[in-house]
């Protein structure tokens, strides 16, 4: 049996917030919920996406960080900045490709998704992947989802000309190897707009 | 006199709804608890499992139990959010009096109890034994189900005791009842990744039955073809084979017009039919008339989708059916449901691996509360009030004369209307909201204020329990211990976490002591509530819901055990009707032939659109206890309506502003929500909240012939813009019926 690991399968999240309600249950920072559930369009979408730390390989964040507050565990998993490092520069909360740290204001520092390490660290499953009545958040072997999965598990995004490995893998149609965010792409409909008048007056 | 005894505002700021933010003790890191109790959510049918952690005898958090074979840990927010209710400023703790003009006072149990049961006693011998009602709910577990109707049979000897599954689950469980003879889904949710399609009919299963969601998507990885029919596009429709936009109340347009298809082009098992079914030469004659256009035209959508459903479901190897209260809540819900189950029949598609179908239950313990003897119609072990030999043998169980049980009584709609015309004069009530939850709520109102008196078991001050004159204060589910059965007919433990706060009782001992003093001690006389289920074991003897094989140990042993078992030895019955054997005493499945009907009120041209109304994730029911809960609250703070733009711009409503949705019976304001996600001749409204804020102010008091279930799906409205209210409810907090 293969390592634990953490799977995003965007097709299936159906905006519940169970994971954001669950995140703020987490002992290591109990009362605040560090995952993200953007709701992409509600006006025509019912889409929703849920955003946990992907936890880079090489993490962005730690390197642009100018007091060295952001580290690494051995084991891949980057921590929220350190309480006495943090300068509260934001400048993590700019550079991470995938949106994912905030800077608190009130304790003047940066925090973000940990991969519920005091969990995850002791064998237990995370909070929000273990709630998820979905599973569009999954905390299993890469075998499992390949066995029970109609997607493939990826790990590899590019960012125009800059390539990012993750240690969190996201679940994609088959065929896909990266997942490639090119400028282009930005600022364009980033959902699937339906409307059930339109469904009405043609054919399905 | 069942009048507010004070002003709103004053009632909710001394009994709230007020928000539990935080855990009892902060958001501190909880460290080491005391114990872990491996119990389950008490929100909705599914039952999920759960640990609850507690210290100090007091719930302070959880952790996921993936153990549990049904949700493996998963939860929705609500199951999340769940402990916050136990240490919450809103409990009642102590039993509460009416004060003309000055709301309530407090007073001690043996008084309130005396008052109770004098008041029972006065009203029953100046107008009859009927003249006392009891209103219970389908939240309560299966021993104080059981209790309820013992208690309305033996201590009150009153017909009149519904319990607020007639809101929920009646129209599915009749129509199974017609067809297959038993009133239970057909097969354990393990069945739904094993079909090649599913067919989901007003079912949201994304907001109601969350832990659903993960089942259905492991069949779609199979290879599964998915089907929903939904006015709107919900969570699930997004990403499916085939979304049905249907109308509201145009499902058999839908459902007959497939099986039209179906018998056309020979997708029907004519081998099963002949040997497993009576009647289904009525069921092809009914739907000769239903081509794909016909039924298009009454479903509203084109006739194409329901080809291209009849093509996914007819040919198919395994199949599994879902449906829940989208097509069950209508004055023909029964209908809907049927027509609905003879897609299964006409199929062969039942009791076999991967095929079946499940009703998806709404209520804590929506399975099990109605099989033990508290609906108007039914003694335990879903026995008919009725039928000679069942009342025989209850009534031996029970140690009473035959004679000494009463009849058929009213269910809660009609009862409601009792009220009102004065037939009824005392009510007791439990676990149940009507002031949020019935239709027609200035109706509902207006009679619940000619109760000469009222009494309510309830652990919060709910919107109903306001109208009292006394409140007996009660216990949450994790205060007491015993079992429900969760959506899939599977008999679970609920374990006890911690004792009721001081001055609060287990709802049990508060009916066991009403009962002594009505003179039926003896008969009343347990020490815990394992000595109910076990009388609970007997009663269900021999009857369709058969627990007498069950005991808590085994239910432990085996994470749940499937009904019916009807002896120690047995295994319980995960799938029914294995080998084509249904529950009718010819061993036949009897399909029943459908016409579609309007709805008791239409769209017309003084009322011209249609009001559909529903739930969303973060609410449970009436919201009596998930309005308390700050974290859902924070999710969803209020209900809104939802409108296709193109039904805005003609009614010139923009996003965000306020509308008023006024039926013939009443109006309500709320924000508008501008969605392209609905059919433009329908807006959507959530029922979870009170006031002026109640969907309910709309919806129409018309019920099912046979089912008697609301038909909350549909009434005619008309919808308007006004300004933003500002008025004392207005000014109130949302999750008390005020505005963000």
């Amino acid at each position: 049996m293969s390592e634990l690991a953490f799977f995003i399968d965007y097709s299936r999240c159906i905006g519940c917030r169970a994971c954001v309600q669950a995140c703020e249950e987490c002992d290591t920072h109990r009362g605040r919920s560090l995952i993200h559930l953007e709701r992409l369009d509600e006006h025509d979408s019912v889409q929703t996406a849920p955003q946990v730390c992907m936890h880079c390989k090489d993490p962005i964040c730690a390197r642009v960080c100018p007091a060295d507050a952001i580290k690494q565990t051995s084991d891949g998993v980057t921590q929220s900045a350190l309480t006495p490092r943090c300068i509260g520069c934001s400048n993590c909360v700019l550079a991470c490709p995938f949106g994912v740290p905030n800077y608190y204001g009130g304790i003047d520092q940066m925090m973000k998704c940990d991969y519920c390490y005091d969990r995850t660290s002791a064998g237990k499953r995370p909070m929000c992947a273990t709630v998820c009545p979905s599973q569009a958040l999954a905390f299993t072997t890469l075998e499992e989802i390949e066995q029970t999965r109609k997607g493939t598990a990826i790990n590899r995004w590019v960012f125009g000309g800059e390539t990012v490995e993750t240690k969190v893998f996201v679940v994609v149609p088959q065929d896909t190897r990266e997942v490639r965010v090119d400028l282009v792409q930005l600022g364009g409909r980033n959902h699937e707009p339906f409307d059930v008048a339109a469904l009405l007056e043609g054919s399905p | 006199m069942a009048k507010l005894p004070d002003t709103i505002e004053n009632l909710v700021a001394r009994f709230g709804p007020r928000l539990q933010t935080e855990p009892p003790d902060g958001w501190q890191p909880i460290g080491e608890a005391d114990r872990l109790v491996k119990t389950h959510c008490c929100f909705c049918g599914q039952q999920c499992g759960i640990q609850l952690k507690v210290k100090d005898n007091q719930v302070v958090g959880f952790e996921p139990w993936e153990d549990f074979p049904f949700n493996k840990g998963k939860l929705c927010p609500k199951g999340v959010k769940r402990y916050m209710q136990n240490a919450h400023p809103d409990r009642l703790l102590a039993p509460l009096e009416r004060v003309e003009g000055r709301g309530f006072r407090e007073i001690g149990w043996d008084g309130a109890l005396d008052r109770v049961a004098e008041e029972m006693k006065r009203i029953q011998s100046a107008h009859g034994n009927d003249a006392f009602a009891l209103l219970t709910g389908a939240s309560l577990t299966n021993e104080k189900a059981y209790l309820m109707g013992k208690f309305a049979r033996v201590a009150l000897r009153t017909a009149n005791i519904d319990y607020n599954g007639r809101l929920c689950m009646v129209s599915a469980g009749a129509a199974s009842k017609k067809v297959f003879g038993v009133d239970r889904s057909a097969n354990p949710w393990s069945d739904i990744p094993r079909a090649e399609v599913l067919l989901i009919a007003g079912a949201n299963i994304a907001e109601c039955a969350p832990i659903t969601t993960d089942y259905v998507w492991q069949a779609r990885e199979n290879g599964a073809k998915i089907i929903v029919l939904d006015p709107r596009l919900t969570p699930l429709s997004r990403t499916v084979d085939l979304f049905i936009p249907v109308r509201p109340g145009g499902d058999i347009g839908v459902f007959n017009a497939m099986l039209h298809v179906m018998i056309r082009r020979g997708w029907i098992d004519r081998r099963f039919i002949a040997a497993h079914t009576a009647g289904w030469e009525a069921v092809e004659k009914a739907v000769e008339k239903y081509t794909p256009e016909y039924g298009a035209k009454i479903a509203g959508v084109p006739a194409s989708m329901i080809v291209k459903a009849a093509e996914l479901w007819g040919p198919a190897r395994t199949s599994f059916l879902m449906h829940a209260r989208g097509i069950e809540h209508h004055s023909k819900g029964v209908d809907n449901c049927l027509a609905a189950l003879n897609l299964v029949v006409g199929s062969g598609r039942i009791g076999r691996e991967g095929c079946g179908y499940a009703m998806i239950t709404g209520q804590g313990n929506g399975q099990g509360a109605r099989e033990q003897g508290q609906k108007c119609d039914q003694l335990p072990g879903s026995r008919d009030v009725e039928n000679p030999e069942h009342r025989k043998y209850i009534a031996s169980v029970w140690g009473v004369s035959e004679d000494s049980i009463p009849h058929k009584g009213l269910s809660a709609v009609p009862l409601l209307e009792a009220i009102h015309d004065g037939r009824i004069k005392g009510l007791l009530l439990i676990c149940f909201n009507p002031l949020v939850s019935l239709p027609d709520q200035n109706f509902i109102r207006a009679a619940l204020e000619r109760l000469e008196f009222f009494a309510v078991i309830d652990f919060f001050l709910s919107e109903t329990a306001r109208h009292a004159d006394l409140v007996l204060p009660g216990s949450l589910m994790e205060e007491d211990e015993g079992t429900t059965t969760n959506v899939e007919g599977r008999v679970i433990h609920h374990k006890k976490a911690v004792d009721p706060p001081p001055g609060a009782r287990e709802d049990w001992r508060i009916i066991c002591d009403l009962a002594a003093r009505l003179g039926v001690r003896d008969k009343f006389a347990y020490a815990s509530t394992a000595e109910i289920f076990e009388e609970l074991r007997v009663a269900s003897k021999g009857g369709i819901s058969d627990y007498s094989g069950i005991t808590w140990e085994k239910i432990d042993e085996r994470m749940g055990v499937f009904w019916p078992c009807p002896s120690p030895g047995h295994p319980g019955t995960p799938r029914l009707y294995e080998g084509g054997r249904f529950g009718h005493p010819d061993g036949k499945a009897h399909p029943q032939p459908v016409e579609w009907r309007p709805a008791a009120e239409e769209a017309d041209a003084e009322y011209p659109i249609i009001l559909t109304t529903g739930r969303t994730v973060a609410h449970y029911l009436s919201g009596t206890q998930t309005r308390r809960i700050g974290g859902l609250v924070a999710q969803t703070p209020e209900p809104w309506c939802e409108i296709h733009p193109r039904l805005a711009a003609k009614l010139g409503i923009a996003d965000g502003e306020f509308v008023r949705v006024e039926s013939r019976r009443g109006s309500l304001v709320v924000p508008a929500r501008l969605v392209t996600t609905i059919r433009p001749d329908t807006v959507f409204v959530p029922y979870h909240w009170p006031l002026d804020r109640a969907a309910n102010r709309a919806t129409i008091r018309a019920i099912d012939p046979v089912s008697n279930i609301p038909e909350f799906k549909i009434c005619a409205v008309r919808v308007q813009r006004v300004e933003r209210p500002d008025d004392p409810v207005a000014r109130l907090e949302p999750q008390a019926g005020g505005l963000l």
